[in-house]
Formats: C-alpha cells, sequence, structure tokens
C-alpha cells in the first residue's frame, strides 16, 4: 500500500493543462453517468418515455379514431400534440428537478469546486432530455399505422430531428426553474408551468380566439408549427 | 508565536472579511497554506472555516480582500486541477457506484490516479461495487476521501474528513493523510476533533467568531495556555480543593483527583501540605484541548 501512495503523490501533475481527449473524456464520463443513473431509476425514465405513446393510442386511436380516418389533418394534430407534450417532460422535469435537488444536496457546490468543465453538467442533462425525445418520437411514430397517419421516411427522420432540437427550450425552463426553487417547491413550480404550456399552447385542442392570441407565447406552440 | 511566514506558500487568505446577510462569517482573516504542511482549522461551530474552505476554492467570493490559489484566481479551472475537496455535506447520486463516483471525478483531473488505484489507496477496494446510497456514513466519508485524493493533488481540502468514522477508520485515514503529506502534497483540514489536529498537524490555526485568534504549531499552541493538569491519588476533598485560590476546576475518578489550574506550584505546596500520604503527583501542560477552549472563551468575552 505505502508503495501505491508513494507513486500516487510524489509526482504531482507538472502542468495544468488539459489534453483535449482529456477534456472530451470528461464530458463524455459526465454524460456516461447521467444515462446510467437514469438507467437504474427506471420509476423516473419509463412513465415519461410511455405516457406519450400510450396517449396518443388512446385519443389518436381508440377514441378518435374514427374521426380520424375521414380527416388525416386531425389524425396529424393529434399526433404532433402528444410528440410535443412527450418532449416537453423530460426536457422540464428532468433537468428542473434535478437542477434543484443538486443544487440544495451540495452536489453543484462539489462540481463547481471540482475542476469539471462547467459545461458538462448542463450538456450531460440536454443529450439526456434529447435522447428521451428521440425514444418518444421513435415509438410514436412505430405507432402511426394504428392511427391512419401515414408519414414518409423523410417525414419520419425530420420529426425526430426536430425533437431532438425542440427538447432545448425546455431544458432551458427546466433550469431555470431549476435555480430558483427547492427540492420541496420545484415538482410544483414546474408542475404549474407544464399545465399552463400544455393546455394554453394550443397542442391539444383548438382554442379560443383570445387564447390563441397568447399561444404563440409558449414554446411547446412553436414546435408543433414545425413539426406539423 | 507566529510560525515560519517563509518559504513557498499554496493558497491564502488576505484581510478577508465576508458576510452572509447580517452574519459576519470573516472578519480580517489572514491565512497560508505552506508547500508540504497539514494545516488544521479549528474553531466552534459557525467560527467560520468552511466560509474559509469556501473562500479558497472560489465557491464564495470575498467581500472585503484577497484570496488566491496557486499564485491565481480559485475562480481559475487551471489551479483547481492541482485541487482535491472533501466537503462537509453533500449528497451524491445514490444509484452510482463507488467505482463510477471516483471514475467520474478521475475525468476532470489531467493525470489522475485510475479508480482502482484510488481505492486500493484508500482501503475502499471493497466498497468499488457497492451503489453509493447502501453506504453507512463512514463508508460514504471514505468513499468521498477517496474522490479527493483521485486527482493526485497537490493541495487538499478537507472539511470534517473523520466524522462518521470508526476508531479503526480514522485511525486509517490518520495514516493515509500523514503519508500524503509526507509524499510531498499539503493539506487544509477542518475538525472538531482537537486530538486528530494534535496528531496530525504541522500548524493549528484557531478561528473565532470569524477572526483567526492563535495560529503556530501544536506546540506553540499549547504554550499560549498558562493552565496545567494536576493529578495525583489523595484523599483531599474535591469541594475543598474547589476554593483554592488559581483553581478552575477539579473532579475525581475512582481514586485520582485531577485538578485544572493557572498556579500549578501554590496548588501542588497546599496539597502536600494537606495530605502526607498524596502519592503518583503529575503535573501536566494543558493539551490543546484545553487551550482550544481557554483561547475560544477568551476571544468571547
Amino acid at each position: 500500500m505505502s508503495a501505491i501512495s508513494a507513486t500516487v503523490t510524489t509526482e504531482p501533475p507538472d502542468t495544468t493543462t488539459m489534453p483535449v481527449g482529456r477534456v472530451a473524456a470528461a464530458y463524455l464520463a459526465e454524460a456516461r453517468y447521467e444515462t446510467i443513473r437514469m438507467l437504474r431509476t427506471p420509476a423516473f425514465a419509463i412513465p415519461f418515455l410511455a405516457l406519450p405513446v400510450l396517449l396518443y393510442i388512446l385519443f389518436g386511436v381508440v377514441i378518435f379514431g374514427p374521426a380520424i380516418a375521414k380527416d388525416p389533418r386531425a389524425g396529424r394534430f393529434i399526433f404532433t400534440g402528444f410528440s410535443v407534450f412527450g418532449v416537453m417532460g423530460p426536457g422540464m422535469f428532468g433537468f428542473g428537478m434535478a437542477v434543484a435537488v443538486e443544487r440544495e444536496q451540495g452536489l453543484l457546490r462539489l462540481k463547481r469546486a471540482l475542476p469539471m468543465p462547467p459545461a458538462a453538467y448542463l450538456l450531460a442533462k440536454m443529450l439526456m432530455a434529447a435522447l428521451f425525445a428521440l425514444v418518444v418520437t421513435a415509438t410514436m411514430i412505430a405507432a402511426t399505422p394504428l392511427g391512419h397517419l401515414k408519414l414518409s421516411v423523410v417525414e419520419a427522420v425530420g420529426l425526430v430531428a426536430i425533437n431532438l432540437l425542440g427538447s432545448l427550450p425546455f431544458c432551458a425552463i427546466g433550469f431555470f426553474l431549476g435555480t430558483r426553487t427547492t427540492s420541496r417547491s420545484a415538482p410544483a413550480m414546474v408542475n404549474v408551468l407544464y399545465q399552463l404550456m400544455m393546455h394554453l399552447s394550443g397542442i391539444f385542442y383548438p382554442l379560443p380566439k383570445l387564447l390563441r392570441t397568447v399561444s404563440p407565447l409558449w414554446p411547446a406552440y412553436h414546435l408543433q408549427q414545425i413539426v406539423f | 508565536m507566529g510560525a515560519s511566514l517563509e518559504g513557498p506558500f499554496l493558497a491564502e487568505l488576505s484581510g478577508v472579511a465576508k458576510r452572509f446577510g447580517q452574519t459576519v462569517a470573516l472578519d480580517g482573516v489572514d491565512l497560508r497554506v505552506h508547500a508540504g504542511e497539514l494545516l488544521a482549522v479549528l474553531g466552534p461551530n459557525g467560527a467560520g472555516k468552511t466560509t474559509a474552505i469556501s473562500l479558497l476554492l472560489g465557491l464564495e467570493q470575498p467581500d472585503q480582500g484577497s484570496v488566491s490559489l496557486f499564485g491565481r484566481s480559485p475562480l481559475s479551472a487551471e489551479v483547481r486541477r492541482l485541487v482535491g475537496v472533501m466537503m462537509q455535506e453533500v449528497y451524491l447520486a445514490p444509484e452510482l457506484r463507488v467505482r463510477e463516483h471516483i471514475d467520474l471525478v478521475t475525468s476532470y483531473y489531467p493525470a489522475p490516479l485510475s479508480a482502482e488505484a484510488a481505492m486500493e489507496m484508500t482501503h475502499t477496494t471493497s466498497l468499488g461495487d457497492r451503489p453509493y446510497g447502501k453506504l453507512s456514513g463512514g463508508q460514504k466519508r471514505q468513499a468521498q476521501f477517496a474522490m479527493a485524493v483521485c486527482g493526485r493533488p497537490k493541495l487538499l481540502f478537507l472539511d470534517e474528513p473523520t466524522v462518521g468514522l470508526d476508531v479503526q477508520a480514522r485511525k486509517l485515514m490518520w495514516n493515509m493523510l500523514r503519508q500524503i503529506v509526507a509524499a510531498g502534497s499539503s493539506i487544509v483540514l477542518t475538525s472538531h476533533y482537537l486530538e486528530e489536529a494534535e496528531a496530525l498537524a504541522d500548524r493549528v490555526a484557531v478561528l473565532s467568531r470569524g477572526r483567526v485568534i492563535a495560529i503556530g504549531t501544536v506546540e506553540e499552541i499549547r504554550g499560549l495556555v498558562v493552565r496545567k493538569q494536576v493529578s495525583c491519588s489523595s484523599t483531599v476533598a474535591v469541594e475543598d480543593v474547589r476554593a483554592w485560590p488559581g483553581v478552575e476546576s477539579a473532579h475525581r475518578d475512582e481514586r485520582w483527583l485531577h485538578v485544572t489550574t493557572s498556579d500549578a506550584e501554590a496548588l501542588v505546596r497546599r496539597l502536600l501540605g494537606a495530605d502526607d500520604d498524596l502519592r503518583e503527583l503529575e503535573v501536566r501542560r494543558a493539551g490543546l484541548a484545553e487551550a482550544f477552549t481557554q483561547l475560544t472563551q477568551e476571544a468571547s468575552r
């Protein structure tokens, strides 16, 4: 043991500069362990991953299926609405709650004291939200034949790409809320904004004229405009 | 008292003041960490120990004065690559294994140990596959210690590192700290355990109410205090001794009489006069614990 500790500390690094490869490795490690954490907490991941496709099947197939068979635009509306809904959750909840909790528990303080590249933490969580958006979109696309919706390969790939990028504004909102709330208030605050956005952005149903004037305030409205 | 101020120093607080709202956390603190030393920062709760470390790590900014780490601002990521940290209150991801936590921290450093080597060095190899959330409090501290040393830092900040460790694990950590210092790194350590500072520290800084009230070697700090401990086997009543001049406290265990006094000579003369059968007389200088108590009491008057 003494031999090991001797080699450990007698030659501290002469240089404080990080080779590019080591910096990249730090980013990768952060993202990798963020993913591992998520895989080991399926109770968080599965609801966010499964709910959008299940709700799409419920509304787009079971309830409104016959109507959609006659009006393909309605089918597309319901599909895009639930895909936006699926992209919103992981960004807002994943980011918002995690930042609030990890800030309160001292983890962010420790990471600030350590020489972690500052962006590594954010990037890992953004990648995680994008990964959720990918799974959500892919499973929903797989379910489209049930809902009388025909997507070309180009459309499907475009949809995935837009939703990957589309998760970013929701990450930003979650991050902002996470820096302003405590672990106890974060779920409530995130939920308020999440519910308001879901209903006031008009992604699920046509809004009356007055409310339609404010729906462009919500990022969800614009994401649906793009994917529709 | 001042220990040598010559020689290179790795970190410095210079005339630092820091408030949090109405609370004065630090009030004109000068503190230097020299190369190759273990500096113990002692003080009652709320004395400013953790604030001092937070400033040196760049986690807080001083209201007045300056802070340097390896001659630079502690906000620079480059100098923090020379530093290892163990914080007092931190909650790490419970679902990651100990090996994974260490591996993640090693990725932040330019030339770290492997996670395996860090665990071997800190005797935590057996914890490697355990999820962090399943560890006991003491095991969590050991894992955090491995995370602090895995980057091969030149300067280690350890905030209450041995809290929650059993006696054996504490002694083991003391040995590791001695080896790290012997190998040329420096350590800043805060502790509640005065015997820890007594056993390890090259220098001790005593903080009270945001000020450094004493700084020097353990011997120098003990020398600041005139109190002595007198013990003997005697039939003299404790109540009588308490009333004698200079006596600060007295108590008796099974057969020993223990007296703390500011005038040992007078006490010994009187004890010998009062009890012809007095045996096993012993006079000791105050330990660090007594010195610490007296210094902090004086400072708060």
